[in-house]
């Protein structure tokens, strides 16, 4: 099976002297659906900002989607991202863009015609539950339907790698159940792999995953 | 309203620059005109003791334009009776020559000062008025107006210049959330910072066509057209051509430059 991330011997710091994570080792197939979990302050959140290029190695290799991110180029690093679909806790919705335009972002990101957009954009509002907010603005929204516009916007453009941060952290349970439900379409049916960050693994998840635990800066896999 | 906020402190800061600016281009050409009229009523005049040909003259300096002999019958005419005409055309052959230079531009009181030595190294010229001392007069009061209107816009620059960089920081914030957003899913760096240039662009375009119809208005009042006649000059106020060109080129530049300022200071935040 391919993989669609290789980490050797990985550490990740925000400053000189502090490593956060310190020469781990892991890979994640491609098509797989990941649980990283994790002591508050362990650094899940520092690992999944090292996925996307948000933060360079500081030392080691870290392979995604076949880019290597420790010498990746400004150009490569956008050439990845999209093809990355992430998911914030604090959702980072454009405030000043209605949510159709929002989640329309990648797509003109990634060059499709703006008729196909608008098209795809309307399918996913009514994946989303949320065709009847078409063209609000996301203060409009509660913390739920903003996380479930932010989770449109990563499925969008048909990514290879959703990454979530904590999505369902201060949700309600109605967009949670939703947020969780989107996440295993989006690996069965699309065979995307996700990689989600949080403290709580769903109990009623309908998939096979991974389960990665962080801890003292080490990474191991729980069975 | 909100974007008509969104638009306003960019457009007058804009517009107090273009302002500034095109006042300085109506003073600068004001003064040359001024010049130029001045130029056309000032004469040196010399004294000599040969008659010097006209090529003569205009060979001593580049700045002569024009050289004119003067007549002495003016003043032989006052011994007109009681002297002999035969006496008279005597003494006109023995009198002096005086010839009336008149210049290409106005000088400065360095470039008289020039004149008159060269004009005096010539041995047949034995006198040189060149009135410098209401000459000096005039084109110091001249290069003070001048300079009082520089400094004028130099500091309207500066305050808007500062005005520009509180506005940059305000835009800054304001536009870095939604420009990390987007570096998010990988748009490039042009595609995040087209909103910053297409409004820099926009408030650009704004503050010219304003200033473009301030100083239509300006050029055409009747009250601004007869304080320059008053002081007997002529000039161009505003060429609805040319001047708008520059005012566009340096709105449109101050503009970008900003908006270029502010995405090269722009911080990816995650």
């Amino acid at each position: 099976m391919d993989k669609v991330i290789i980490a050797k011997d990985l550490s990740l710091s925000y400053s000189y002297n502090e490593t956060i994570i310190n020469k781990v080792n892991f890979s994640i197939n491609s098509g797989s659906f990941v649980f990283i979990t994790g002591a508050s302050g362990s650094g899940k959140s520092t690992l999944l900002k090292s996925l996307f290029g948000a933060l360079k190695p500081k030392q080691g290799n870290l392979i995604v989607g076949g880019v290597e991110l420790s010498s990746a180029s400004r150009s490569k690093l956008n050439f990845l991202r999209r093809h990355i679909g992430i998911v914030f806790q604090d959702y980072k919705l454009v405030k000043e863009w209605s949510i159709d335009k929002n989640i329309m972002l990648p797509l003109l990101i990634n060059g499709y015609v703006k008729s196909v957009a608008h098209n795809q954009v309307d399918k996913l509002l009514k994946h989303v539950r949320l065709n009847h907010q078409a063209g609000k603005y996301p203060l409009e929204l509660s913390g739920g339907e903003q996380q479930r516009v932010a989770m449109a916007r990563a499925l969008a453009h048909n990514p290879i790698l959703i990454l979530a941060d904590e999505p369902t952290g201060n949700l309600d349970e109605y967009s949670s159940d939703l947020i969780w439900k989107l996440l295993e379409g989006a690996n069965e049916q699309l065979k995307t792999t996700v990689i989600v960050v949080t403290h709580n693994i769903p109990q009623t998840l309908n998939v096979d995953y991974k389960h990665l635990h962080i801890e003292y800066g080490s990474i191991h896999e729980v069975n | 309203m909100k974007s008509i906020k969104n638009h306003l402190s960019l457009v007058i800061a804009l517009l107090s620059i273009l302002f500034s600016m095109q006042i300085f281009l109506i003073t600068d050409r004001s003064i040359d005109a001024y010049k130029k009229n001045l130029a056309d009523n000032y004469s040196v005049i010399v004294v000599s003791q040969k008659r010097l040909s006209n090529s003569d003259i205009m060979g001593i300096n580049k700045i002569i334009s024009n050289v004119e002999e003067l007549s002495p019958d003016t003043i032989i005419k006052r011994f007109n009776s009681d002297i002999q005409s035969v006496n008279l055309e005597l003494l006109k052959l023995t009198l002096p020559k005086f010839y009336k230079l008149n210049l290409a531009y106005y000088p400065s009181p360095k470039e008289l000062k020039k004149l008159t030595s060269n004009l005096l190294h010539n041995p047949s010229i034995s006198k040189v008025e060149d009135f410098s001392y209401s000459h000096d007069t005039t084109y110091k009061l001249l290069l003070l107006f001048k300079d009082v209107v520089s400094i004028f816009a130099v500091v309207v620059l500066v305050v808007t210049v500062l005005l520009i960089f509180k506005e940059l920081r305000i835009w800054q914030y304001k536009h870095n959330e939604r420009m990390s957003i987007m570096g998010l899913f990988g748009a490039a760096v042009w595609l995040r910072s087209a909103v910053l240039f297409r409004l820099a662009i926009v408030d650009a375009l704004i503050a010219s066509f304003l200033a473009f119809g301030i100083f239509m208005y300006i050029s055409s009042s009747e009250w601004i057209l007869q304080q320059f006649n008053t002081i007997g000059i002529e000039i161009v106020i505003f060429n609805p051509l040319e001047d708008f060109l520059i005012i566009i080129g340096v709105a449109i530049s101050i503009s970008t430059l900003l908006a270029s300022l502010i995405v090269l200071g722009h911080k990816e935040e995650v």
